[in-house]
């Protein structure tokens, strides 16, 4: 069960879309998730047959739960039931078949004889419901105790109705959405001592550029400004890496690829931040399109879990209705956000004239863990620099 | 085309990009854009399904004259006059 966000303790598997003995490759979708945060689709990360399925449509479980377990080319089907391997000692060496679906879960290690060898779902799951791992008989590798066995087994206390739920189930989608909203931002606020810079754009060649451009295109085709500001902080980051990645285990993780998280209002209320992956290697019109692609599905409540998991950075644009500027709240356990106001004309003095501009105040809300004001300016000059050559981007 | 029928299509544009936009009680004369919360990329959306519907082009630099429902009557009317729908 992937996290889907920072605040994400379970999910429920709703859905297979592969079946076991099929073919998956890289990318496939192969389940669906619902959380908090709607149905989520979840992509596989590795090429194989798919082997089996080891949790069943309607069940909840917790993040790092496997779901299924994939079978690299060459290798053999797994018997059933699974033949007994023996384990590393220290090693978290990958098992095969691999959990492939979800973060995968490290195996309880092959300790000294007569050490209980449980996974650490079924050790939370176990605790959660109070059942006695020791009475336990184990159906995983060399007889550890796995997740389903602990939820076969009686408990001592009485099972409260949703094994991981803390609260209460939400009614609605749209309290589902708040709560976590409000577990995230609560743990940002809490977690991360952000500070705050802020910039004014003059984005006025930015914004002629584009309109001439868009005379040029078909409707559909046409270049929303968003689009702008979201390959300009993409393009931005590659000479400030620092502020394009993850606050983990007390130092800062640089992001795999330049994933932008786009913030989008859901019009019932609430917001989520998918990730356009690779932005900075995007094509203008390439980024419209995904975005056009991302808004949709996520007001229709249909994200893909790569999406929703691996922004390296949020971006927050107000639009063309909204306010002068925003100070962001960074989702964790990302390290920075950049946020846009919306245009408007103001006076500009340049050079000993003032004249009007179209002006953006761009904003970057960062982890002081991880980076330092005086990069963070960079950073952010570097972006109102990008804009002013609109045809570069 | 009447416009009866104009307004139908535009509310059958905004419908297909915000299903749960209900139209009682819009000011015709005010932003729909405010009234129905419709951000930038919705508004867009509605541009491409008028311009599906209708098969009317609508330059960007013209887009204002569609902010408010009697404008964009308006303006689709001018576009799509001496056309028998």
């Amino acid at each position: 069960m992937p996290q889907l966000g920072a605040d994400m303790a379970a999910g429920k598997l709703t859905e297979w879309l592969k079946k076991p003995g099929e073919r998956v490759k890289r990318g496939d979708i192969v389940a669906v998730v619902e959380t908090d945060k709607g149905a989520i689709e979840v992509e596989i990360f590795e090429n194989g047959t798919l082997d089996r399925v080891l949790v069943e449509p309607g069940a909840k479980v917790p993040v790092g739960t496997v779901l299924a377990m994939v079978r690299g080319d060459g290798e053999a089907p797994s018997a059933a039931p699974p033949m007994p391997r023996p384990m590393p000692a220290v090693a978290p060496s990958v098992p095969k078949p691999r959990p492939a679906v979800a973060v995968p879960e490290r195996r309880a290690p092959a300790g000294p004889t007569g050490r209980l060898r449980v996974s650490p779902a079924a050790a939370r799951l176990a605790a959660e419901r109070g059942v006695d791992l020791a009475g336990l008989r184990g159906t995983g590798p060399d007889g550890a105790i796995r997740i389903a066995d602990v939820a076969a087994a009686p408990a001592e206390v009485a099972p409260a109705a949703e094994p991981v739920a803390a609260l209460p189930e939400p009614a609605t989608p749209a309290e589902a959405i708040r709560r976590a909203i409000a577990a995230a931002m609560s743990r940002s606020n809490r977690e991360i001592p952000h500070y705050y810079l802020s910039h004014a754009i003059d984005v006025s060649r930015a914004l002629d550029w584009l309109a001439r451009g868009n005379e040029q295109r078909p409707v559909a085709g046409r270049l929303l400004y968003g689009v702008l500001l979201v390959k300009a902080v993409a393009l931005a980051l590659r000479d400030y890496p620092e502020f394009n990645g993850f606050w983990r285990d007390g130092r800062f993780a640089p992001g795999a690829g330049i994933h932008v998280g786009t913030a989008i209002a859901l019009r019932g209320g609430g917001l989520i931040a998918p990730a356009v992956h690779d932005a900075d290697a995007m094509t203008l019109d390439a980024l419209m399109a995904s975005l056009r692609d991302l808004v949709a599905r996520a007001r229709a409540m249909r994200l893909r879990s790569s999406e929703l998991a691996d922004s390296t950075i949020t971006v927050t644009s107000l639009g063309d209705q909204g306010v002068d500027a925003v100070f962001g709240v960074i989702y964790p356990p990302q390290v920075a956000l950049v946020g846009f106001g919306t245009p408007a004309e103001r006076p500009w003095a340049d050079q000993g004239t003032v004249t009007t501009r179209r002006v953006i105040q761009a904003s970057l809300a960062a982890d002081h863990r991880a980076s330092d004001g005086h990069r963070g300016a960079l950073f952010l000059a570097r972006v109102g620099q990008l804009l002013q050559e609109p045809e570069k981007l | 085309m009447s416009e009866s029928s104009l307004k139908d299509c535009i509310f059958g544009a905004i419908s297909e990009i915000a299903p749960e936009a209900t139209f009682d009680g819009l000011n015709p004369d005010k932003g729909l854009r405010e009234q129905l919360d419709l951000d930038s990329m919705d508004f867009l959306n509605v541009i491409i399904a008028l311009h599906e519907k209708l098969g009317v082009d609508i330059p960007e630099k013209d887009y204002p004259r569609l902010f408010t429902l009697n404008g964009a009557i308006r303006y689709l009317g001018e576009r799509t006059a001496g056309r028998q729908a």
